[in-house]
């Protein structure tokens, strides 16, 4: 299992064997969502979030 | 040596009527090493607990005790007004080994600041030094040998556990302003006129708009100047703080919750919520109603060098019976979660 850091908050993501490129995983600290651009080397990227509008 | 470690405990609850009370109530009759032997309360002397306090139907037969039937107890709780408590610590230190003040009129260590947010002279200040601040995540080693315990205030635990870490980083050093909001049962089961469903429904009351009381606890604590208002919103339990203060250097996200997490990793009740997805991405006092947790967050604004923290909890329970129960079981040197393990309810 490959281990790669959290480009939001620099903690350690886990991917499991079966990950693939491009796939979305989620940081289990800041819950980002973060899409592996490749996996030799493993490399994350924040995938685009949605914002929170309640009324601006 | 504290000689009730090893046995169950004999608990009185003096204010036990009221809503803090009753949740000492509930917490008491569900912990493993507690019995309830003393629910006191002179309003309702005779009549059953289970009346004020309908969510305890079929787990009591007890009846409430005026305070000169009570027995002596190992343990009792004082949810009693401010400015009452004071007169009344001397004659209950007599009847227990351990008391736990849940009012306010043991928090400041300054007299004067006492009288100056509470507004009238401190009764019993040669009894103030003898009191450890009921603070868990600072006071863990003290508490381990206390015998009369201060908790603090809700909005001021709150406000204190969120930017604790800020300023033992340096991260924060001067002042900080502290917006809280607390549901209805914060201001007590006492009737009155700014208390009618009519009134309070849908309102969003700023009762202190400057110096709530719990500005002066804040700043004991963490050593800032603070400023600190305070609303009362749509919400029976629950309360909120956000709290904005100037960076002392330039830090990132990461930066922040790497401080976070350093300094409450561990702790059993306090967790960091900061998330970049999620129903509830900072902390929201809805989801943790009835449980221990306080959730602390942060959020940067880089432009201006500033830093809002921001922390929730249930203002009966973290934010006074279970923090007491807390700092109890880190007396008695029993897991600090016990009796405690409520996570909450969700949707609620």
């Amino acid at each position: 299992m490959a281990t790669a850091t959290c480009p939001s908050c620099e903690s350690d993501v886990a991917l499991d064997a079966a990950s693939r490129q491009h796939e979305i995983v989620e940081c289990a600290d800041c819950r980002g969502e973060l899409e592996i651009l490749s996996l030799d080397p493993v490399l994350l990227a924040l995938a685009p979030e949605v914002e929170e509008d309640w009324g601006e | 040596m504290n000689e009730t470690r090893g046995r169950m405990i004999r608990a009185g609850i003096v204010g036990a009527s009221g809503y803090i009370g009753g949740e000492l109530c509930r917490i008491v009759l569900g912990h493993p090493r507690m019995e309830l032997v003393a629910p006191v309360s002179r309003s309702l002397a005779g009549r059953r607990v289970d009346g004020a306090h309908p969510n305890l139907r079929g787990l009591t037969d007890l009846t409430f005790k005026a305070p000169d039937d009570a027995p002596d107890c190992d343990v009792v709780f004082l949810a009693t007004p401010h400015r009452e408590t004071m007169g009344m610590v001397a004659h209950w230190a007599g009847r227990a080994g351990c008391l736990i003040d849940l009012s306010a009129d043991f928090r400041l260590r300054d007299p004067q600041v006492y009288e100056r947010y509470y507004g009238a002279p401190h009764t019993a200040p040669d009894l103030l030094p003898g009191f450890v601040t009921g603070w868990p995540e600072r006071h863990r080693k003290e508490l381990a040998e206390a015998d009369r315990i201060s908790v603090p205030g809700c909005m001021a635990n709150a406000a204190v556990l969120a930017l604790y870490p800020l300023t033992a980083a340096g991260l924060v050093a001067d002042t900080a302003t502290v917006d809280g909001r607390i549901g209805s049962s914060g201001s007590g089961s006492g009737a009155g006129p700014m208390n009618l469903h009519s009134e309070r429904s849908g309102a969003m009351r700023v009762f202190a708009p400057t110096g709530h009381r719990h500005e002066a606890e804040v700043a004991q604590a963490t050593g800032l100047t603070v400023r600190m208002s305070a609303t009362g919103v749509e919400a029976v339990r629950g309360a909120q703080v956000l709290c904005r203060a100037a960076l002392t250097t330039e830090v990132g996200e990461a930066d922040l919750r790497r401080v976070y997490r350093d300094c409450y990793g561990e702790e059993p009740f306090v967790r960091v919520v900061a998330q970049r997805r999620g129903l509830y991405r900072l902390p929201e006092p809805k989801i943790l109603s009835g449980s221990n947790f306080c959730d602390v967050g942060f959020a940067l604004d880089a432009d201006r060098g500033e830093v809002i923290a921001v922390a929730a909890l249930d203002n009966l329970v973290k934010g006074a019976a279970g923090n007491a129960v807390q700092c109890l079981n880190i007396r008695q040197g029993w897991p600090e979660r016990l009796g405690l393990e409520f996570p909450g309810l969700h949707p609620l």
